[in-house]
């Protein structure tokens, strides 16, 4: 790791009552690197991304986010930093359209001045017209450019997963957090996905951090791996590493 | 045949109970006494005719509804395609509003004084609509910042004597304040808590202003709430001093049908500046973030919108419009009292977003129409005219659940060039 880390975790741990969740996990995510987290069922992953993205407040630990801590601040204000997550089950706005899913997620970069709007002045519509044109272009990068305008909840399964993403690339951010993001997507809509990741990492120089069960995915793509077993780190390093690491196996496989 | 029979029965039986309790018996004080006093044999008769129509009906009840599933698949209600095209539709809406401002040179005068009222219920439908519809916060307390805005322009014109032009803005500005006000504990509830707290809100304002006799005259209400002036003129038989009268200024006859008249126009002027204004936040990112957060707030937050912030606007913009309705509804009625913002109003306003539609301008406004004229006509049916009502309602319920016009898609759309 040559670069400074964008993010930066440190001995992040979660209570809740008595089950200690999360257990003094630490990592480190460079600029446009591509990371998983991976981890048998009920190992914490959610969870720690959770934590991350302000959604729980860490009990124990720090989170840096371009050196500056997020760990004490709400969620909306960790995604105006400029990290961005997905959801495990899907989580679009299923009766707005499409494209008002994108309008939505700009919000922040939208003409919020109320006198602006009610009067469509000139730099109002201007700003709405950029806002249109950067959805139309995320629709046409993830190919839903045809459903503009269906409503959201109308799509394909994996269509919705794509365009949650979408939904994330159009806030801007410096770091997306993909939580699960091939779970119940078919052979041909993963393969997608390993491209649109790729993708996004190469040409629009994106950070990636995710949770996948999906180990030929996480294989393909990751350029770290954190495993994660029982709310405990249990191993990190590249795919290969971690591949060949025996605690790993044994805590996918069980105890020989 | 056999599986309807008892259930038909039982149908029959019922409508016997509650009709016989209802309409067959009634209490009568006879000095200090009540006694119960039996209708005559045609009020029974009529009772079993309608216990019969309705063990008639159970039993072919099944046929009915399949003819009427395919009536409905027939004809699905859809607006006139006239109204689809953005050019035509203008027209209409412009040819609507021109025969809403002749309307009061037509009509007699008691008609224009409804249709007063109906525009004041058309702001707070629309108004409640932002924050039912729109944002999805169920509040039960709406009528709360409705008699703020009216208790607002009674209260400085009768301590003050600000006109009603003066008092608007502070009525629309006081509402808004104690919308954002209230919000701020309560809009970390959600769903049917925030309905109970916000139900607490409205009551606790109305015991407020009975209770607070010294500054608000208690259930004794506030009278001559003077009307509005048209720039300066005064509908008054007699102008106050330094003011010249409307009719005077024009060289006719008084008529108090002017007055009735000015308030007509004001209130239309202002339920479209209201609908307008409404238009517009629907399409603009104020307005997309509500709709947005109505159907999940934990995805808003992971995309950068502060929830509370947008619930806030929603509350606060919502209770400004009713506070500029109640303004209206106090220079129309001329005495206000703590009896005018009962609960019972809070629900005919929450009955109109859910009649419209919630969310649809359109069906929003048809609904308010509906639910200030039926009373009005059922009126000669005096006593069985809330039956009526909830009558209506049963049937909108069944027919219409979505409401008269749900909300149509989309708000925006991406044209492709």
């Amino acid at each position: 790791m040559a670069d400074t880390p964008l993010l930066s975790v440190r001995d992040l741990s979660m209570r809740f009552g008595g089950l200690l969740a999360v257990d003094r996990v630490s990592m480190d995510v460079a600029p446009r690197e591509v990371v998983s987290i991976i981890g048998p069922n009920g190992a914490g992953k959610t969870t720690v991304f959770n934590c991350i993205s302000g959604f729980y407040r860490p009990t124990d630990g720090e989170v840096l986010f371009e050196n500056k801590p997020m760990h004490r601040l709400p969620g909306f204000k960790i995604a105006r930093a400029g990290m961005v997550r997905t959801f495990q089950n899907v989580r679009l706005f299923k009766e707005m359209t499409v494209v008002e899913n994108l309008l939505v997620a700009q919000h922040m970069q939208a003409e919020r001045n109320l006198l602006k709007g009610l009067l469509l002045t000139r730099g109002f519509r201007r700003r709405e017209a950029e806002l249109l044109d950067r959805a139309a272009h995320w629709l046409e990068r993830v190919g839903l450019i045809e459903f503009a305008n269906r409503e959201a909840g109308n799509l394909a399964y994996g269509q919705q997963r794509r365009l949650e993403i979408a939904r994330c690339m159009v806030t801007q951010p410096k770091l997306l957090m993909l939580d699960e993001p091939a779970a119940g997507l078919n052979p041909n809509e993963t393969h997608d996905l390993d491209r649109l990741i790729v993708q996004l990492k190469e040409e629009e120089g994106i950070t990636v951090l995710l949770i996948e069960h999906d180990m030929s995915l996480v294989m393909g793509i990751s350029d770290r791996i954190y495993v994660v077993n029982q709310g405990k780190p249990l191993a990190d390093g590249t795919p290969e590493e971690v591949r060949r690491n025996p605690e790993v196996i044994k805590a996918y496989l069980g105890e020989e | 045949m056999k599986g309807k029979l008892l259930p038909a029965f039982f149908a029959a039986g019922l409508t016997l109970l509650l009709g016989a309790s209802v309409l067959g018996v009634q209490l009568q004080s006879q000095g200090i006494d009540t006694v119960v006093m039996v209708h005559g044999p045609l009020t029974w008769l009529g009772l079993f005719a309608a216990a019969v129509v309705v063990f008639a009906y159970q039993l072919i009840k099944g046929r009915v509804q399949r003819v009427r599933e395919k009536a409905r698949q027939g004809s699905r209600f859809r607006l006139p395609a006239f109204l689809e095209n953005p050019a035509q539709r203008r027209l209409m809406i412009a040819l609507a509003i021109g025969a809403l401002l002749l309307f009061p040179f037509l009509a007699e005068r008691s008609a224009i004084d409804i249709a007063t009222l109906t525009l004041i219920y058309v702001m707070l439908g629309l108004g409640l609509n932002v924050v039912v519809g729109l944002a999805g916060l169920l509040d039960l307390g709406y009528v709360g910042f409705y008699a703020v805005g009216a208790y607002t322009y009674a209260l400085l014109n009768s301590y003050f004597g600000f006109s009603f032009w003066e008092a608007l803005p502070i009525a629309g500005g006081m509402t808004a304040l104690f919308g954002y006000l209230l919000g701020f504990p309560v809009l970390r509830l959600r769903g049917d808590y925030l309905a109970i707290v916000t139900l607490g809100f409205g009551e606790i304002i109305r015991i407020l202003l009975n209770n607070l006799t010294e500054i608000t005259g208690g259930p004794n209400g506030i009278a001559r709430i003077p009307e509005p002036s048209l720039f300066n003129l005064q509908f008054a038989r007699r102008a106050d001093e330094g003011y010249t009268s409307f009719h005077e200024f024009f060289g006719i006859a008084y008529d108090p049908t002017h007055k009735v008249m000015y308030l007509y126009i004001l209130s239309l002027l202002f339920a479209l500046a209201v609908a307008y204004i409404i238009y517009r936040l629907m399409r603009m990112p104020i307005g997309r973030a509500w709709e947005a957060l109505r159907e999940d707030d934990i995805a808003c937050r992971s995309l950068g919108l502060n929830p509370t912030a947008v619930k806030l606007s929603a509350f606060t913009i919502g209770a400004s419009f009713a506070g500029i309705a109640g303004s209206i509804f106090a220079a129309r009625q001329g005495f206000i009292s703590p009896l005018s913002f009962t609960f019972i109003e809070s629900a005919i306003v929450l009955a109109i977003v859910v009649l419209g539609g919630m969310g649809s301008q359109l069906g929003v406004i048809l609904a308010a129409i509906a639910m200030t004229l039926l009373p009005e006509i059922a009126r000669e049916f005096n006593e069985y005219r809330m039956l009526l009502f909830g009558l209506i309602m049963v049937l909108m319920m069944v027919w219409r659940p979505q409401g008269l016009l749900p909300l149509k898609r989309p708000q925006m759309e991406l044209k492709r060039g």
